[in-house]
């Protein structure tokens, strides 16, 4: 059977619905709720670790993956065509943004008057400080990218997070924090040196505010849009 | 008595690896050097005797050796160690026996789980049993097996449930007299569980009971239709034994779907609760059930701990319980009794007891998501806790400030983007960049007459880790992060630490060899023992 057969098949509402219920109650446990709680897989957007057909899927979840947590499960096949219906059906609902704007010319603002290259990254080009943007249109809609422009502190990734250590002799370090635990911080300083301290040798440590300015007031309606589209379109 | 004693003093002295008797298992106390129980004994309160390493000489353990499982699974087992010879699990379910000195493997004795062997949260198991020359072992296909400790031969292997149901085992099996006794899990699907004793002879079945009661059965109108018949309720982790009563007693899992109460109306007994058995019989005595009509995967397999306390002056044998939903537990071990609970982490599920210890539930799922404390993931889970008859503290690792959005028939949410889930535990460091609102690990002491911490360590991240404490008044643990750490038992300061570069996801032991005592912690994939130079 085509993958796109099985697709076809169970793209009603209802078989929707039903995928997505039983994708919480038998598969969200250990892939979370969201589907990308195992590394290197992301459920919701259609990420493997290999390139899966939908039949690749089906068989998967039911017979599970020898000698790893991956269980095999009672399924029939059509139950697991639903959650495999379903994780497509979010997927391409992932991939979908409004986007307006022209992403050349705000190719062009990424790279001149917006200076994101400053702490940004786009396949290999720019600095690392900030979060590499090279695939930003695969994880990030429209609505979100232009939120993270006008409101650059309203939802930092926990991995995007900056932080800021004081040595004793009153050095202050701010890098994009990498790693913390009780006893020691790993950076990325704004010098892109890792960096790593222990506590015992810091006057101060603790979450400082994101970097990144505000695009209000500095880019315009057009120039947003625009830059959204660029960044929409890295994927 | 006087004799009872003597002769347990030549007997030790005079058999080197003699065969463990139940005696011996059950009055541990007797032989310090060794570990002979998951626990250590059937009281469960992990707790050693043993005093050479000192709060003042601590900051000197030196590693002594490392031993790394050939598996990627979490390392959750305790070993155990007998006259020298340690004996542990490479998850899934292959036993190792070791030099207890120097970590050199003396056999292992491979063990692979049939195929359709599933388990919701890591192919793991928590370690072996030992009675006579005999290692039994639950396996992830729901089997129970026994192997000979001297030689690892397999000796029998009996089907306790059908792993293609959805049956798994991953705890310590609970050895009291003549019996192996065990629990099934797999209770996140659509089984009905169930505590077995086995013949550890043969491996004969001698009593079953079922968590879930059948019809005609007192509890079954807990279970609104047929739901009883697939309603989960496993148990997975050790048991405890009390010689006085001769029960046995077991924390229960959550009823299944773990999500969906819709489908099970009632109050699911004997689902996260602890039930009290007749070791000879598994009749049940009495049974309290922590958590109604769970929807939020409160487990309650954690181990119980048995304690004999001072309360409202007068001597009482207790048992003292820090539960997954965040409340911690005094109860009457003969009788049952409710004795006190109260909350221990932030937990907002409830706002008080009745006068018979029924909890008052004030947060329920809801269409729109609730947020409820603590999270799914709970404020304690497998990992086991310890209690010294020193201090009479109750020394419990946990979750803090851990909270889960609760949505009507589905799995719980993160409760905000910045409250995330996490997996089960891992065996790899992560990079960790949680901030202060988010859920972090604690190390504390309680006193069990009032339930108030007396002190607390705090970690940045979350621990998996169990605690020990010992007779020299040290407590040691761990977490996610990876460290292993040496507490003062009495004030909680740090006294040592040691990275161990996995995730601590199972508790500390100690034992000695040849007058020198080590402590072992499980960590990654290795295996750890440190001792004083």
């Amino acid at each position: 059977m085509r993958p796109a057969a099985l697709a076809a098949q169970h793209e009603t509402a209802a078989d929707l619905l039903d995928g997505e219920r039983a994708f919480r109650n038998n598969c969200a446990n250990c892939h979370g709720p969201d589907g990308d709680q195992i590394a290197g897989i992301d459920l919701g957007r259609g990420r493997f670790r290999r390139q899966m057909s939908d039949d690749d899927l089906v068989r998967i979840i039911r017979t599970g993956i020898p000698n790893t947590p991956m269980p095999a499960t009672s399924m029939t096949v059509e139950q697991a065509q639903k959650i495999v219906a379903y994780l497509r059906s979010r997927a391409a609902t992932a991939k979908t943004g409004t986007i307006a704007g022209d992403a050349v010319r705000g190719k062009a603002l990424f790279e001149g008057k917006g200076s994101c290259t400053s702490c940004h990254r786009v396949a290999g080009v720019g600095s690392r400080v900030g979060p590499d943007l090279t695939t930003i249109g695969m994880t990030r809609g429209a609505a979100d990218l232009e939120r993270s422009l006008l409101d650059p502190d309203a939802d930092v990734q926990p991995n995007n997070r900056f932080y800021r250590v004081v040595l004793r002799d009153g050095t202050t370090i701010d890098g994009r924090l990498l790693s913390h635990d009780t006893f020691t911080v790993q950076l990325l300083d704004t010098r892109e040196q890792l960096r790593s301290f222990s506590k015992s040798d810091l006057r101060q440590s603790g979450f400082i505010k994101s970097p990144m300015p505000s695009s209000r007031g500095t880019l315009s309606a057009q120039e947003l849009a625009d830059l959204v589209s660029y960044l929409a379109s890295l994927r | 008595m006087t004799f009872r004693i003597l002769l347990g003093v030549l007997f030790a002295a005079a058999s080197l690896q003699a065969q463990v008797s139940f005696d011996r298992i059950l009055h541990g106390d007797r032989e310090p050097q060794n570990w002979l129980s998951y626990s250590r004994t059937p009281t469960n309160q992990r707790y050693s005797p043993l005093t050479q390493i000192t709060t003042a000489n601590v900051k000197n353990l030196q590693l002594q050796w490392i031993w790394q499982a050939r598996s990627l699974e979490k390392f959750e087992a305790t070993p155990l160690v007998v006259d020298g010879v340690m004996y542990t699990v490479q998850a899934p379910n292959d036993i190792v026996a070791l030099d207890a000195a120097t970590g050199r493997p003396f056999w292992t004795s491979p063990y692979t789980p049939a195929p359709e062997a599933r388990a919701c949260c890591g192919r793991v198991n928590r370690g072996v049993a030992i009675l006579g020359d005999t290692l039994y072992m639950e396996t992830l296909d729901a089997h129970l097996v026994a192997v000979d400790a001297k030689s690892g031969q397999p000796l029998w292997k009996t089907k306790v449930a059908n792993a293609a149901d959805r049956y798994s085992m991953t705890g310590s099996p609970l050895v009291v007299k003549d019996k192996v006794i065990v629990g099934t899990g797999g209770g996140d699907g659509p089984i009905r569980g169930f505590i077995a004793a086995y013949d550890a002879r043969k491996g004969k079945e001698l009593w079953r009971f079922y968590t879930i009661p059948g019809p005609g059965e007192p509890g079954h109108d807990t279970w609104s239709g047929d739901s009883w018949k697939s309603g989960g309720v496993g148990v997975w982790n050790a048991g405890a034994y009390d010689e006085e009563t001769n029960l046995v007693f077991f924390g229960t899992g959550n009823p299944a779907p773990d999500w969906d109460g819709s489908t099970r109306l009632g109050d699911n007994l004997y689902s996260d609760s602890v039930v009290a058995l007749d070791a000879d019989t598994g009749t049940l005595k009495w049974h309290y059930q922590f958590t109604p009509h769970d929807e939020l995967d409160y487990d309650s397999t954690q181990v119980p701990v048995l304690a004999d306390i001072e309360w409202q002056g007068q001597p009482r044998k207790v048992m003292l319980w820090a539960n997954r939903n965040g409340v911690m537990y005094v109860l009457d071990r003969t009788t049952g009794e409710f004795l006190k609970g109260k909350p221990y982490v932030k937990a907002n599920w409830l706002d008080g007891f009745d006068a018979h210890g029924r909890p008052h539930r004030v947060k329920f799922p809801s269409a729109e998501g609730t947020l409820i404390y603590p999270h799914v993931h709970g404020a304690t889970n497998w990992a086991p806790p310890a209690f010294s008859p020193r201090t009479g503290w109750f020394y419990v690792a946990s979750w803090e400030n851990s909270g889960t959005t609760a949505i009507a028939g589905q799995f719980p949410r993160a409760a905000s983007s910045n409250n995330r889930q996490t997996a089960m535990g891992q065996t790899n460091l992560v990079p960790f960049t949680n901030d202060d609102t988010e859920p972090f690990g604690v190390v504390r002491a309680y006193d069990p007459r009032t339930l108030e911490p007396k002190w607390e360590f705090k970690m940045d991240d979350i621990t998996w880790g169990g605690t020990l404490v010992t007779a020299s008044d040290l407590v040691f643990s761990g977490g996610r992060e990876g460290y292993f750490l040496a507490l003062d038992a009495r004030t909680g300061a740090l006294l040592w630490k040691a990275p161990v570069g996995g995730q601590i996801n199972a508790g500390a032991m100690s034992y000695s060899v040849n007058g020198k005592q080590y402590v072992a912690i499980a960590a990654g994939n290795a295996l750890f023992a440190y001792a004083l130079p």
